[in-house]
């Protein structure tokens, strides 16, 4: 497997990074090298195995149905670049 | 899918008619205190982000915990929708990007759901029913929610909604017209309703679908489908789908093909329209939930869940046929709110079962309705209309009085027993009585008494008359048996 030129901008757009002309080279090489080495697992046979989730058997924690968080709004927004009444702000998305 | 086509179901084109096929998601938020994955309250209506965690505002090196009471109800509604549980199920990250969404992936279940392959039995006004496949149910996070009418450059975030738990519940395609569509959503939701799993209120956003609407000429493969986002009212659903079926009938029609995108509704424009700036966001790259493991639990575990379930409103419809002698449409109205069929039943047992319905269904419904009340804030209660009806099966009171006495309970209250004592409501049965007013009437009328000898449907004239001289009090039979004999009328 391996990725071409556009795979590479493709990927940066949907992970909203910024790439220039001049990576998309270099970038696309990196990737390819890190594919290549992953793909040696492909060399093992694990027909018939299930994936494994943990290292320990374990079952998934789960917590009871209480209301023990929130009211604290000032802290939510405390690193937002802008903020009013509590909401944050953002440059305008609308469909 | 491929049932034989219902003719009458058909949207006539400028030259051909066409099928319609339709299939649904439903999001519905899961009826529980706190978030799917955090502590922070899921009530609805609190102020800007005060209702959310340090998790649900994705700091980093939050940890998502489940919330068990949020399984619990994602079986529970699997149940509801005679669905087979999937005992191990698998959460992972659908990524994409949205200011509402701090995770920059929402935790959702795509390959292994909690809920697989189900069905929903709905009633048509018509009286006929279908049956509709339902695909799968699967848990995932609600999103935040952005205000973008407050400032002309701005955007106003508010994440209390974000981390709520939603099912989504996927429909096969099998529905055929705006009708059925409808249909369906309301059953789906009177059974979240009954289950408690969901509160079904769409104003608040509890239940929203996105709607995938195709056409095709009858017998043809499927059409390709655009899916209609966020409808949020089921008269609105019905209008998205008429919309869009016309605008891809016109498509197609003038030689053109349909193109597989998401559109948004807008009911005061009455059309659909394209949401280009999501299409090429469609590439979500599905991956498990690496901070989750799978989600499993045994069958004891579902079984004890199954029967702690309510009667459902299927099965309380088939008893109501059964034991009360009701049609199946007065059963389907009363079942139709688990709050109407525990009101009626409180009215019908051990009284005339119809007479209860036809009370309930007549007189209470309409009365609520026309106040804009609903049956839990009924003025009168399953106690006092009961006493109503009894009053009627004694015979004490005419079933004209009877509505008077309601009115008077309803706006007055009291116990009806009591209330026709003090009113004087009695109905005269005591013939004596009646005859006199009769007599008075008969002699006061002389050219009406020669006239209904020839035309005998004037006798009504004279029923309403006595019942006039007697408020309205004497018993209706006794009033007709006189006035025939007196007046000679067979």
């Amino acid at each position: 497997m391996s990725v071409d030129a556009q795979t590479v901008r493709r990927i940066a757009h949907l992970a909203r990074i910024a790439v220039s002309e001049e990576e998309v080279g270099p970038l696309q090489g990196e990737l390819n090298a890190i594919l290549a080495f992953v793909e040696q697992l492909g060399a093992v046979d694990v027909e018939g195995v299930e994936p494994m989730t943990s290292v320990t058997p374990m079952a998934m924690k789960k917590r009871e149905d209480a209301v023990t968080d929130g009211g604290r709004a000032r802290e939510i927004v405390a690193n937002a670049p802008e903020t009013e009444d509590h909401y944050f702000l953002v440059p305008k998305v609308i469909e | 899918m491929n049932a034989p086509v219902n003719p009458k179901k058909l949207i006539k084109g400028g030259l051909h008619d066409w099928e319609v096929v339709i299939g649904m998601e439903i999001h519905a938020q899961v009826t529980s205190r706190s978030k799917l994955f955090s502590g922070a309250s899921t009530a609805f209506g609190a102020e800007p982000n005060d209702n959310v965690s340090l998790v649900d505002a994705a700091m980093p090196g939050m940890l998502p915990v489940i919330n068990a009471e949020c399984v619990a109800q994602a079986v529970r509604t699997g149940l509801g929708l005679k669905a087979q549980i999937n005992l191990r199920s698998v959460f992972d990250r659908k990524n994409y990007f949205y200011p509402d969404l701090p995770q920059g992936y929402q935790i959702s279940q795509y390959k292994d759901p909690i809920v697989g392959a189900g069905e929903v039995l709905v009633d048509l006004p018509d009286g006929e029913a279908i049956t509709v496949g339902i695909e799968r149910l699967h848990l995932e996070q609600d999103a935040g929610k952005s205000l973008h009418d407050q400032a002309p450059n701005l955007s106003f975030v508010d994440l209390n909604r974000s981390g709520v738990a939603l099912m989504e519940i996927v429909s096969r395609p099998d529905l055929r017209s705006s009708e059925e569509a409808k249909a369906y959503v309301t059953k789906l939701r009177t059974i979240l309703r009954y289950l408690g799993t969901c509160d079904g209120d769409m104003e608040k956003g509890s239940l929203r679908a996105d709607v995938n609407v195709s056409v095709r000429r009858p017998g043809d493969p499927l059409g390709t489908r655009c899916e209609i986002k966020n409808v949020n009212s089921i008269r609105f659903i019905g209008q998205a789908i008429e919309t869009e079926a016309r605008r891809q009938i016109a498509i197609i029609e003038d030689g053109g093909s349909i193109s597989q995108e998401t559109r948004l509704f807008d009911p005061g424009k009455g059309e659909t329209r394209s949401m280009r700036s999501k299409e090429e966001a469609h590439d979500y790259r599905y991956f498990p939930d690496p901070d989750l493991l799978p989600l499993e639990f045994d069958q004891a575990y579902v079984d004890g869940l199954a029967a702690g379930l309510p009667e459902l409103p299927d099965a309380k419809k088939a008893r109501f046929v059964a034991d009360f002698g009701l049609s199946a449409y007065d059963a389907g109205v009363l079942v139709a709110e688990r709050s109407s069929a525990d009101y009626y039943e409180a009215v019908a047992r051990g009284r005339d079962g119809k007479a209860a319905a036809n009370w309930v269904i007549n007189e209470l419904f309409g009365r609520l309705n026309k106040e804009g009340l609903n049956i839990e804030a009924s003025p009168v209660s399953a106690g006092q209309l009961g006493s109503i009806i009894d009053l009627i099966g004694a015979g004490t009171i005419s079933g004209k009085i009877a509505k008077d006495l309601f009115e008077i309970v309803w706006s007055e209250g009291g116990d009806p027993h009591a209330v026709v004592e003090a009113r004087g409501m009695k109905q005269v049965t005591d013939t004596g009585a009646i005859e006199t007013a009769v007599d008075q009437i008969i002699a006061q009328n002389p050219d009406k008494v020669a006239q209904a000898k020839e035309k005998p449907t004037l006798l009504g004239w004279f029923v309403g008359q006595t019942m006039k001289a007697t408020g309205g009090k004497a018993n209706p039979a006794a009033v007709n048996a006189l006035l025939k004999a007196k007046l000679g009328i067979e």
